[in-house]
This record gives C-alpha cells, sequence and structure tokens, in this order.
C-alpha cells in the first residue's frame, strides 16, 4: 500500500485534526504547484515552435498551389511559378548527405561503444564534439575545397558533401550513448550463443538501441534540412530542373534566401510559401521514418 | 549426447588479482554437477572459463587447460565462437533480446550464425520451447510478443530454450534461479532433471538445497579454490574437509 508510506509510524509526534489537515492541503498544494510548474515549462517549450508554424501558415499559405508544387520559378514580375526542383534538388542533396553521414556516423558510434578505449577514442571523441560545434559555412568551405574546387564546378554531390559531414558527429555520438545503455548481459546472452563479435554487434545490439539511433539520425536530418550557409558555394542553386548530381542544383533553402533578401513583394511571399514547404517536408519526413520504424518494433518490447 | 569437462590447473585473474587457484575438475557427461561456494569464490569465474566468457571482461586473463569431449577450449586452433556454439550458458539475469520476438529468441543462435531454413527453424524453436516446458505458455504468440514481456520465470525458461536450441554439449547454469520465485525455481530444477539425459550440466548455485536436489556431484569453491569435490550425497552428509563441513552447516558464508 503506498498509503503507508505517507501515514505517521507509532513514534512520529501525535497530530491533532486540524494539523493534519493542514498537513494534506500543504502537501497537495506542493504537489499541483509543481505539476503546475512542469506543465508550464512543457508549454513555454511547444510555444515557439507553435508561433513559427502558424505565422509561417498564416504568412505562406497564400502562395500555395498545385503551381508551386510541379513548376519552375520564373522571373520577375511573371506571375505564378514554383519550387519544383528546389523540392527535388533538396530531396537529392538530402539523399546523398544520409548516404555518407548515416552510415559513417553509426559506424563510428559502434566503434566507440564497442570497442572505443585508449587515447584514440578519446581524440576521436574531442574530434566529433569539435565538429558538431563547427559553423555551417565553415564546413561549406570544406566541401568546396575538397569537391568544387576538385572538380572545378558547383554541384549536388559537394553539397551533400557538406552536409553529411554535418551530420556524422550528431549521429556518432548519439549512437554511442544509446549503444552504451544496452545491458552487458544482453551482449553477453549472443555471445553465449557462439555469435560472432561483429554479429553480435549489428543483429543484437545495435538491433536492441534501433529507436535511439533512429532519433539520432533523425535529429541530424531534421538538422540539416534546413541548412542554407554550406549550400552558397557548393550546390549553388539553379533556376532549371536538374536530375544530375554533378551539376549545380536548386535546394529549397537557397530558393528561400534568394526570394527572402529580393526587393520583390511577389518573391517575399513565394519564400514564406518555400519555408512552410520546407518545415512541412522535414515533419513529413521525421514522422514517416519515425511511423516505418515503430512498425517493427515488437509488441512488449522495451 | 553431453560430453565430459576435465579441467586442469586452471588460473585465472581479473587485472592483478587472482580469482582462481589451480583448479582441476573433470565434470562427467550427462550428470549434473553443482558448483557452490560463498559470494566471490570464484564460482562464476570458473564456470565462465569453460565456455571462454572469461576472456570477454576486460584485463581478464587465464591460464590452464581445459578440454570438453575432444575440444580443447583453449587450444591453439580452437576459436572461442567454436567453443560456445558447443558449450551454451544460462545467466542469472533472465536475459532474453528484447527487440526479438519469442520465436526470433529461440531461432537467435541458428539465425545469426546463417541458418535460414524455415522449416528446420519452425521445428527446433518448438521442440526447445517443449524442452524448456515454456510452449504451452508461448504458442499462441510465438511472433507477436516480444522476449522482454514475458514473465521472469518465463523469460528464463526462454533463455533456457534459446541455449538448448544450438543443440550444445554441455550447459553452464551460472545461478539460473537466483532471481525467481519459489514456482518458477521448482520448474527450472525440474527441467534440470531431464536435461541431464541428454547434456551435462554445470550449476552454479547460492542455494544448497537445490544443489542437493538436482546434482550428482557437487564442488565446494572458498575464495577461488576447488577445496572439494565429490558426490553430492558425500559432500553434504559426510565430507572430508573441515571447511567444506563449516560452510555447510551454515558456520560462515
Amino acid at each position: 500500500m503506498p498509503n503507508d508510506l505517507i501515514t505517521p509510524k507509532a513514534d512520529a509526534p501525535e497530530r491533532s485534526p486540524s494539523q493534519q489537515r493542514l498537513l494534506d492541503f500543504r502537501r497537495k498544494l506542493t504537489d499541483r504547484l509543481a505539476t503546475g510548474f512542469a506543465a508550464l515549462m512543457a508549454v513555454l517549450v511547444i510555444a515557439p515552435l507553435l508561433a513559427v508554424f502558424s505565422y509561417l501558415v498564416l504568412r505562406g499559405v497564400g502562395s500555395l498551389n498545385l503551381a508551386f508544387f510541379t513548376h519552375l520559378p520564373v522571373p520577375v514580375g511573371e506571375q505564378g511559378g514554383g519550387v519544383a526542383n528546389a523540392i527535388v534538388g533538396s530531396a537529392m542533396i538530402l539523399g546523398i548527405a544520409s548516404l555518407i553521414g548515416v552510415p559513417w556516423g553509426i559506424g563510428a558510434g559502434i566503434y566507440l561503444a564497442e570497442y572505443g578505449r585508449g587515447s584514440f577514442a578519446t581524440l576521436l571523441r574531442f574530434t566529433a564534439d569539435v565538429l558538431n560545434g563547427v559553423p555551417s559555412i565553415v564546413i561549406g568551405i570544406v566541401a568546396y575545397a575538397l569537391v568544387v574546387l576538385t572538380q572545378k564546378h558547383f554541384s549536388a554531390l559537394s553539397g551533400g558533401v557538406a552536409l553529411g559531414i554535418m551530420m556524422i558527429p550528431t549521429i556518432t555520438r548519439a549512437t554511442e550513448e544509446v549503444l552504451l545503455l544496452v545491458p552487458l548481459t544482453v551482449r553477453e546472452a549472443a555471445w553465449g550463443l557462439g555469435v560472432s563479435r561483429w554479429r553480435a554487434t549489428l543483429s543484437v545490439t545495435l538491433r536492441t538501441a534501433s529507436a535511439g539511433v533512429i532519433t539520432a539520425v533523425m535529429l541530424a536530418f531534421a538538422r540539416i534540412a534546413g541548412e542554407t550557409a554550406p549550400l552558397l558555394f557548393t550546390a549553388f542553386g539553379n533556376q532549371f530542373w536538374n536530375f544530375n548530381p554533378n551539376q549545380p542544383t536548386a535546394a529549397l533553402p537557397l530558393q528561400i534566401f534568394t526570394y527572402a533578401i529580393s526587393p520583390f513583394d511577389e518573391w517575399h511571399r513565394l519564400a514564406w510559401a518555400g519555408a512552410l514547404v520546407l518545415i512541412a517536408l522535414i515533419v513529413g519526413a521525421v514522422a514517416a521514418v519515425r511511423l516505418v520504424a515503430s512498425r517493427g518494433m515488437m509488441q512488449g518490447a522495451s | 549426447m553431453g560430453v565430459g569437462v576435465h579441467v586442469e590447473k586452471l588460473n585465472a585473474w581479473f587485472g592483478a588479482t587472482q580469482a582462481l587457484y589451480d583448479v582441476a575438475m573433470d565434470v562427467p557427461a550427462n550428470h549434473a554437477t553443482a558448483v557452490i561456494g560463498p559470494s566471490g569464490c570464484g564460482k562464476s569465474t570458473f564456470v565462465r572459463c569453460l565456455n571462454r566468457m572469461h576472456e570477454t571482461v576486460r584485463d581478464a586473463r587465464l591460464e590452464g587447460r581445459v578440454r570438453i569431449g575432444s575440444m580443447e577450449v583453449y587450444g591453439n586452433g580452437t576459436s572461442a565462437v567454436e567453443v560456445r556454439r558447443r558449450v551454451g550458458m544460462v545467466f542469472q539475469k533472465p536475459n532474453p533480446f528484447p527487440s526479438m520476438s519469442i520465436y526470433d529468441n529461440v531461432a537467435a543462435g541458428l539465425k545469426l550464425n546463417g541458418f535460414h531454413n524455415r522449416r528446420v527453424l519452425d521445428e527446433v524453436v518448438e521442440r526447445s520451447l517443449h524442452m524448456a516446458a515454456l510452449w504451452d505458455e508461448v504458442k499462441d504468440s510465438l511472433k507477436k510478443k516480444s522476449g522482454a514481456s514475458l514473465s521472469g520465470g518465463q523469460q528464463q525458461r526462454l533463455c533456457i530454450a534459446r541455449a538448448l536450441a544450438v543443440q550444445p554439449e554441455v550447459m553452464l547454469m551460472d545461478e539460473p534461479a537466483s532471481a525467481l520465485d519459489p514456482i518458477s525455481t521448482s520448474k527450472i530444477e525440474e527441467l534440470i532433471f531431464q536435461l541431464k539425459e541428454q547434456y551435462t550440466i554445470v550449476i552454479v548455485t547460492h542455494n544448497m538445497q537445490q544443489a542437493a536436489r538436482v546434482a550428482e556431484y557437487t564442488g565446494f569453491f572458498l575464495m577461488g579454490k576447488l577445496i572439494e569435490f565429490d558426490k553430492t550425497e558425500k559432500i553434504f552428509t559426510n565430507p572430508s574437509d573441515k571447511r567444506t563441513e563449516d560452510y555447510i552447516t551454515g558456520r560462515f558464508g
């Protein structure tokens, strides 16, 4: 009985009924205050997000129509037009970034959690933390030097490289953390069955921690999906369709940037609509991955 | 069929701390052998040396010879993975794979070693769960429920089924019932009784009644040394060493 915990013990000082009532009232009040405070904090966290989202809807939804999703941008003065090429370009760049960042990040996280001891691992952790704090424009310069200068042209590939590098430290450190949460007894169970070390790591440890790893990947993805600075001199932008990852490519954040700094009212409206679409696509992608991932989970798995 | 376990001059360390001193023991095939002793006496370390789990601990080290059937456990050409396939282990705390269904838990040893024939897997899973006396309780939710959704006693029988599925020759049990209630404990003990017809069983236990109930042979460990190893009856009625007598009569430990 949980009540036993709060009823006075035999040797506790005697209380009159009115004292007891006062005490009960104080306890209830404290409980309400603490709960209320937690609720208030929760609202304060969600409020800015809701404010941003509703303002975006307010300003952007008016310019949304089918053409916005299916047409190319049009020159100033012409009505209509869309950002279809930027949506496709963003998908392409984010796809390349994920192909680089996800396996690399998870692999490094596995190394740190399962094998990472000694000074090399400490150096790796430190490097990852520093990389996490490097301004995104600097990462853009790195990709520019590595890919753009070598190839002598802008491309979706170089944008993907920049964003992929940005994903790595987030995924690495988060993967390490969630793998370390898997109890040693679960690993031992796998080893005890005669399962090789790498098999046990992939099929048991990583799988047990998969929900956390997916969260880490989605966090990293959401963080880079809206990045503009690293794309300025890598993906560069493009007013036309491009499906070749080795050519300059439009991206939603770049398109929004171009529209937003222009002096034209019509373009400002398009920037709002583009921002709304970008946020909606990120939310949609994260939700979709969560939905698919949760289907694979077992009933009662903890 | 089970095979015997032969241990010779086994010494084990954790870093600079020695945990086992010159242990020698001949575990007979197709019998249950109990390993008893006070906490920290090295009995868990001893069984973990038999399937090379000892070396998974950082800084752990060992010398000596262990032979299981005709296999030199620490021989040059023997891999730890190979040893563990032939020597199953059940741990103190039930440790089913939380992300896997009941079915996948039992099939894990085969599946993770690349064996995927469905019909055979179905058979092995059913047979193993029958042997572990769990089939009737889980047969309707084999693929729907996670191994972690079962009760503690069921989880431990699931772990036994999982170990049986790879058809080991020797089964190590490290205090398999210490985290369980009396009813689950008696189920596990009944199980050990049946299993020893086909397997060699080494069971670590804190519970001397349990040792007396399930094992034909018993070894008593104290401070890393095997003090006495004999027929269970002899150990509990007429031990030859004073220290064994002190322990089983409850004078210490």
